[in-house]
């Protein structure tokens, strides 16, 4: 008798268990999507994205032209190219937010 | 702060020796000493929180659980079965920049994650972490990933540069992400106080009018302590997602 009440109120303990870590994830989810989703930092995020990519470009294109004696001609290469680099990110960035 | 008609909104991140003749001898700041304070916050949480260590947690132990239980979930579910043995290293970072951020609302403080200098050097630790993983778990075909499959090999000269710099970019977007929010954030602030103090010159008419930017500072500060905890989500949770490349085979 009692080990029976033990197992059904295991099994119940497994099923809140479950239900508790299946809310969990979705209230999980449910915040990374209100995080992408918001249009203001939606906005911010592909902002940084595309800054950072670009600021990377630059500043190797920079290095290398000081370092080479080269003036200008590595920092235009790798200015466009951080700019490539960053349009690269926003788009992968909307396209994580699309397949979701 | 601003005093008077001339409004410095960037004093506030100015950083002064403390502690007077000893934090002048060895060029100590704000910074750091509100660094030392963030992270002793949180260890006497957790050891305030765990201390009793009773089977029926009470409320404080029941929080630091909580925390613990939410950051495990998080590097368990984003990164797979190697999450584990990140999971130290995320609670850490997230609680560190968590801590940073609510201590920078108090009055009279100092946010150290609204520095460049702290948030780049976090982002870099991330970074660096995540090449010795990858290069730990994929030998060399780590460096497989910069040519994007199925692309023309004409396209291999310009592809992979871009491809580079896309990676080297994540930890600058990572700190300017959190850099530029704390900042923004402390900006505000201080720009609707600073119309108080202007307004409060114009007499009664001022003084009534300047109850709009204290009411708008108060819902700001809800604002701020959202901000706060998303933006420390959100390093956590990148943080993750890039060691889940790293381990990913």
């Amino acid at each position: 008798m009692s080990k029976n009440s033990d197992d059904s109120f295991d099994a119940r303990l497994k099923a809140a268990e479950r239900r508790s870590g299946l809310e969990q994830k979705e209230d999980l989810t449910e915040k990374e999507d209100a995080v992408e989703q918001s249009l203001p930092g939606l906005a911010l995020r592909a902002g940084t994205e595309m800054l950072s990519a670009l600021v990377v470009g630059v500043a190797i294109g920079w290095e290398l032209d000081h370092w080479l004696k080269t003036r200008a001609v590595f920092l235009i290469i790798f200015a466009l190219m951080g700019g490539g680099a960053g349009v690269l990110n926003v788009w992968r960035l909307v396209k994580s937010i699309d397949g979701k | 702060m601003a005093g008077g008609s001339s409004i410095n909104v960037l004093e506030q991140f100015e950083l002064h020796p403390v502690l007077g003749g000893l934090g002048e001898a060895l060029r100590f700041s704000q910074s750091p000493l509100y660094m030392i304070m963030a992270v002793c916050v949180v260890l006497m949480f957790l050891y305030m929180g765990m201390r009793p260590a009773a089977v029926v947690p009470g409320r404080l132990q029941a929080a630091a659980e909580v925390c613990y239980e939410f950051i495990h979930n998080m590097a368990v579910d984003t990164i797979g079965p190697e999450g584990t043995a990140f999971f130290p290293f995320i609670f850490t970072l997230f609680f560190f920049i968590l801590a940073g951020n609510y201590i920078g609302l108090l009055p009279f403080s100092f946010t150290f994650t609204s520095h460049i200098a702290v948030t780049f050097a976090l982002a870099m630790m991330v970074f660096v972490l995540t090449v010795i993983v990858s290069l730990k778990v994929q030998g060399l075909r780590f460096f497989a990933h910069f040519m994007p499959e199925g692309a023309s090999p004409f396209l291999a000269p310009l592809l992979i540069p871009i491809e580079i710099l896309s990676f080297l970019s994540r930890p600058v977007s990572l700190s300017i992400r959190l850099f530029a929010n704390m900042v923004a954030g402390h900006v505000m602030f201080d720009i609707f106080a600073s119309f108080v103090i202007m307004l409060a010159g114009f007499g009664v008419v001022g003084d009534v009018f300047a109850v709009g930017p204290i009411a708008i500072n108060v819902a700001l500060m809800a604002l701020e302590l959202l901000v706060g905890v998303l933006q420390a989500y959100v390093f956590a949770i990148l943080t993750c997602i890039y060691l889940r490349e790293a381990v990913a085979h």
